[in-house]
């Protein structure tokens, strides 16, 4: 247990190493509030789809277990999609087209494909929690980084919990929060990550 | 919008990988050389300019008249699945040094949102079935445009000396970074300049 979520964390991080669930990343790392909606849809439905596949892995063919696969998949996004309409609905505004496309986020495909299709239940969703906490503080450091430097606040809840930084705030760097500065934070933060792997396998 | 206002837009203004992050896995993942940057570029670009039209017409005489735009996720993406399916057996028959060098990436299409996302993108614009056309082809040939200068950049940065930690995707991503940068001259208002409004 301990392990698989060191490894999602670190040595097989989604985000950083494994180059996986990109578009959602970036896109949506405006805000630190954002991130973390983003991360809580995500992991419902890569914790839904692993269970599901997992449970029928010796009852889909292998032929057209993709389509298989996606159709699980988008019945969970679409769940997702609904369920923050009607709960969240400013939450579900900003993150808009992104919400649907979690069903294309290579994540879930991915860890359904090398990993529920081979495994029980029980392990299934202990990859699901290590991959969904992996993903979920990936994406809340670049939404941390882009937050604190392209608007110079940190925005946990908007208008309840939003902390402001003294200097930044008046005159932030605003290419941070355009998709140039979120590109550039991603490939330092992968360097970063890198060396973090290095430095802790040692 | 005028055809040409939506081509300029999904071409250069919001260019689906430059500003609006979709289509980032295969644009760090295929532009390791050009030759197989063309390749996926165009591959994306027929199974957008179908699957944009295709969805329109699902969208407008399916799902809406029968009242469950709620199933339009599972609906688009099985048909986007099927079109990749399609692509995939097409250019294994008829050029198999392309599908040799796409290799694993072919069936990636499926999970590249970009697809997906111009297909929502246009039924949430309310376009009509040329727009809806014009906005998938122009999209994807925005995709194969920012690949090929990516892949150039790349080609370039091989023989360059690169600090270690920052081999390969790390610096894809900086230089794509600052091809964004350079994107952002293309905005808004300069489409209001050129074709006024």
């Amino acid at each position: 247990m301990k392990q698989s979520i060191f490894k999602g964390l670190l040595k097989e991080n989604p985000i950083f190493v494994l180059a996986l669930g990109l578009c959602p990343a970036l896109a949506v790392s405006t805000t630190v509030n954002n991130a973390l909606g983003m991360s809580a849809a995500t992991f419902v439905v890569l914790l839904g789809s692993n269970i599901v596949i997992s449970l029928l892995r010796r009852q889909i063919p292998d032929d057209i277990h993709i389509p298989a696969y996606i159709v699980v998949i988008a019945s969970f996004v679409t769940l997702v999609d609904m369920s923050m309409q009607a709960w969240l609905p400013a939450l579900s505004e900003s993150l808009g087209i992104f919400i649907p496309l979690i069903v294309v986020n290579c994540i879930i495909l991915g860890r359904a494909e090398a990993f529920a299709s081979g495994n029980t239940v029980g392990a299934s969703i202990i990859d699901a929690v290590a991959m969904g906490f992996g993903f979920a503080v990936g994406l809340t450091s670049i939404a941390l980084v882009r937050e604190v430097l392209g608007a110079g606040t940190i925005t946990i809840v908007p208008e309840t919990a939003v902390f402001t930084i003294p200097g930044l705030s008046e005159a932030p760097a605003l290419v941070f929060a355009f998709p140039a500065g979120a590109l550039i934070v991603v490939g330092f933060l992968q360097a970063f990550y890198r060396w973090l792997g290095e430095v802790t396998s040692k | 919008m005028t055809y040409i206002g939506i081509i300029l837009t999904y071409v250069f203004v919001s260019n689906l990988v430059l500003s609006q992050f979709l289509g980032l896995c295969p644009f760090i993942g295929v532009s390791k050389n050009t030759e197989s940057a063309v390749g996926m570029g165009f591959a994306v670009t027929f199974v957008m300019s179908l699957a944009t039209l295709i969805t329109w017409a699902l969208q407008h005489f399916v799902l809406v008249p029968l009242n469950i735009v709620f199933l339009q996720t599972v609906v688009f993406i099985l048909v986007i699945a099927s079109l990749v399916q399609l692509v995939e057996m097409v250019v294994r028959k008829y050029s198999p040094p392309l599908y040799q060098a796409l290799g694993i990436y072919l069936p990636l299409i499926t999970t590249n949102c970009g697809v997906l996302g111009i297909a929502l993108i246009s039924v949430n614009a309310s376009y009509g079935p040329m727009e809806s056309f014009l906005a998938g082809l122009s999209a994807g040939i925005g995709f194969l445009l920012a690949l090929l200068m990516m892949s150039g950049i790349r080609e370039r940065l091989d023989t360059e000396k690169v600090p270690r930690h920052l081999k390969g995707a790390p610096i894809a991503f900086i230089s794509g970074g600052l091809m964004a940068l350079a994107f952002m001259a293309f905005d808004k208002a300069l489409l209001t300049n050129l074709i006024g409004g």
